[in-house]
């Protein structure tokens, strides 16, 4: 089995080398057999795996296959660890990714950097999959660093709009800030342990329990605490929890089809799956549990608000994904492990399904994505239109869709907690229902119902300037000349059958993938040890008392709250952006405050760019100013060549080159020589 | 009586003539190579005298030694100096001043 394991791990960086290094040789559709068939391998090997685990009872692999370095005691291995857990992230990021390679020959078909984007993804492939199939700290970091440096490589894909390099960098930075934590709870984890492979450290895990972490001479922290906060540090970065979030909408200037893979379905999980794997070390310190609860409620309810205000459909989708992801972060701090798990699989298909929808709206707008200048798309674009229905269902929780399964499972979850925080969190988890509900059919009845508002009639009159700035970066850098042949005045039609195929797909899944996970994942043990629960924080198990199969739950939630905060969401969104859009105006006049705190959202950009950035720019300039101009520039290195220049300048007086000095110079010398010889003492 | 103190007095006398000449003439490279000249004299002088009162022949032989070097170097000077007047169109010991730093 082991060769299998390392086939699915490598044979994405197999399929990306050639592409990235020999792309122009292989052409575009070399480049695109060789990811696909590479990816295809992975995901067909990960499905046997999961299916070998879950059906034919195959115990979980933990092995070493090659040691990287071995220093002072510690050793640091390539090692895998495939439980039902990983394999689980295995399968789900292998599938969503494969989706998304098939997708992308739609979507990039235009696009110039087509090898280059075949090539970064499949590597981002490999590097996920490095991260979930680790045993060890040391790979997860290696994959966690991995999956970083694609992400920002490819949210500065089209790396000539400012736009995107921009928000390349301050995804980048901000995630040195998260890994910054992780770095140190791994440490932390190598000094109370010794060790940084999973199984020790979870065996050990009550040795750090018992350890204090000096903070002063007269504060003590619990080391397990401190262990585990600096670790969820690093899943609030990759993760996007607040305030580590700002760079997940921003990183929709990348592709779509990126939005959908990476910062939808599967890197920005990974500091969910992250946590969910540290959960033997997280169930032992209550206050690191209730931080997470905090932190992903605050996420949940607050993000969600801002999507209700956004124009941009990929940026309604990227709040709503950072709202979700604060769900998961929830059920992780209610120590619902297996329900936030639950949730990450379900929410990677339907998130990403609304993406690739939304990329398909995209391509058939050519390119424009306000969706103000959509709506009516219904009749175009039929397959994409029933696609990003059930991806909505899925989303709001609609019963019976596999969204409405993971996401009630978890509120009721959050419910039975008894943990500080927990009374927050479950107002915000169920108030959020509401929230998803009515920026989702905000986006869903704006985008393909009611009149096309940009047809033809309105494209004649509508001014150049008119085309908000996304879409003209993205015209004028996609620059074919096919591009502009299609104009924007033709009536959006259906995308090609490569972009819908994975729809439909994904569609699948997305309506029914909860009926049969949803026992066997939160009630039949799936997880078996690869999750560790005390019983006194056992949640899920009170839930499951009443848990009478995914039928009966379905009518037991026609009379729940949720669903009907849900409805009412829906029914406000058709309300107010479908049926009587001057209701919405006049809400955001008499809101006005709620909506400019919204349009800002919260503020987190100002406080970071003028706060922040502008403090480091300062001390970056002074350090440049004071220390490099004047001090290393300044004084040591023009200072010693200006001291060599000047004491030159003063010995050339000496040097006249007229013979009578220097013979004049000689007879001195002579002189004094004698005077000394006849004087000597 | 002439003693040989007398005689290296004159010697001395002709060496600080000659090494005043090096340096304070500024006009003319013959002129330093006359005084060059006056200093190997001077030094010859002094082979003489010493020869003369110790009674030792060899003195005066090196002079004769000296006197044929000293002709062949005048010689060749002579002839660097026609090559730099060539050159420069001057001998004046002011303009010769390319070693300068």
């Amino acid at each position: 089995m082991q060769s299998i394991y390392l086939t699915i791990a490598l044979a994405p960086l197999v399929g990306a080398l050639p592409a990235g290094l020999f792309g122009r040789a292989i052409g575009r559709v070399g480049a695109h057999t060789v990811t696909i068939a590479a990816v295809a391998i992975s995901c067909g090997l990960s499905m046997y795996v999961l299916y070998k685990l879950v059906f034919e009872g195959m115990a979980p692999y933990d092995g070493p296959v090659y040691t990287w370095l071995l220093s002072d005691g510690v050793r640091i291995e390539v090692g895998f660890l495939i439980d039902r857990l990983s394999a689980m992230m295995m399968t789900v990021v292998t599938f969503v990714s494969l989706m998304v390679h098939v997708y992308t020959i739609g979507y990039m078909e235009e696009d110039p950097g087509y090898q280059r984007f075949f090539s970064y993804i499949a590597l981002f492939t490999f590097s996920m999959l490095m991260l979930v199939m680790s045993n060890n700290f040391m790979q997860l970091f290696f994959g966690w660093e991995g999956v970083g440096v694609v992400s920002y490589l490819l949210i500065g894909f089209w790396y000539t709009r400012p736009t995107a390099t921009f928000a390349a960098l301050k995804a980048f930075i901000l995630n040195r800030v998260g890994d910054f934590g992780f770095i140190l709870g791994i440490a932390a984890v190598l000094r109370y342990t010794g060790s940084l492979d999973y199984g020790t450290v979870f065996a050990h895990a009550g040795q750090i329990a018992a350890a204090q972490v000096r903070i002063s001479s007269t504060v003590a922290w619990p080391a397990i605490t401190f262990t585990c906060i600096c670790l969820f540090v690093g899943a609030m970065g990759k993760s996007a929890q607040v305030p580590l979030h700002v760079w997940l909408p921003d990183s929709m200037e990348g592709p779509t089809p990126i939005s959908a893979l990476i910062h939808a379905a599967t890197m920005v999980t990974a500091g969910i799956f992250m946590v969910a794997r540290m959960s033997p070390l997280f169930e032992l310190s209550e206050t690191a549990l209730s931080m997470v609860l905090i932190i992903g409620a605050t996420t949940a309810f607050f993000m969600g608000l801002v999507g209700v205000v956004n124009n941009d459909i990929k940026r309604v989708i990227a709040y709503s994904t950072l709202s979700q992801l604060g769900y998961m972060t929830v059920a992780l701090g209610a120590s619902a492990y297996s329900a936030g798990i639950f949730h990450l699989m379900t929410h990677a298909f339907f998130k990403a399904l609304l993406f690739l929808a939304a990329g398909s709206v995209i391509i058939g707008m050519h390119h424009e994505q306000d969706m103000r200048k959509m709506g009516g798309l219904r009749k175009y674009m039929p397959i994409t239109y029933w696609t990003f229905l059930i991806g909505s269902l899925a989303l709001i929780g609609f019963p019976g869709t596999a969204g409405f399964f993971s996401k009630d499972m978890l509120i009721d979850a959050v419910h039975e907690s008894h943990r500080f925080g927990s009374g927050y969190a479950y107002f915000c988890v169920l108030s959020g229902v509401f929230i998803t509900a009515l920026y989702t059919f905000r986006a869903f009845f704006m985008t393909f119902h009611g009149e096309y508002r940009s047809g033809q009639g309105a494209h004649e009159a509508k001014g150049h300037d008119a085309h908000g700035h996304d879409a003209h970066d993205a015209a004028a850098h996609s620059g074919g000349d096919g591009h502009e042949d299609h104009g924007h005045g033709g009536v959006p039609k259906e995308s090609p059958a490569v972009v819908w195929v994975p729809l439909v797909l994904l569609a699948i899944p997305s309506a029914v993938v909860g009926w049969f996970t949803v026992q066997p994942l939160l009630f039949g043990g799936y997880f078996g040890s690869a999750i560790r629960v005390l019983p006194a924080h056992d949640v899920l198990a009170r839930v499951g008392e009443e848990f009478h199969g995914p039928g009966a739950f379905v009518i037991s939630a026609l009379t729940s709250v949720p669903l009907w905060l849900a409805l009412s969401g829906v029914f406000f969104a058709w309300l107010f952006f479908l049926k009587k859009p001057a209701l919405a105006d006049s809400a955001e006049r008499s809101f006005k405050w709620l909506h400019t705190i919204l349009i800002n959202k919260y503020g987190f950009d100002w406080f970071n760019e003028h706060v922040i950035a502008a403090f480091a720019r300062t001390l970056g300039a002074g350090l440049w100013k004071g220390g490099d101009e004047m001090l290393i520039d300044g004084a040591a290195v023009n200072g010693s060549a200006r001291l060599v220049g000047w004491f030159s300048s003063v010995m050339r007086y000496a040097q006249s080159g007229y013979l009578y000095h220097y013979a004049f110079a000689m007879i001195l010398g002579l002189a004094s020589l004698l005077l000394w010889l006849i004087w000597r003492p | 009586m002439i003693t040989l103190t007398h005689v290296l007095a004159l010697s001395g006398i002709l060496f600080a003539i000659a090494v005043a000449g090096v340096f304070l003439n500024r006009k003319n490279v013959i002129v330093l190579l006359m005084c060059i000249e006056l200093m190997l004299l001077a030094v010859n002088f002094n082979f003489v005298a010493f020869s003369r009162f110790n009674g030792d022949l060899g003195g005066q032989i090196f002079v004769f030694f000296i006197l044929t070097v000293a002709a062949a170097e005048a010689a060749i000077g002579l002839a660097i100096l026609v090559v730099l007047f060539r050159e420069r169109r001057s001998i004046d010991v002011e303009d010769l001043d390319t070693l300068q730093g």
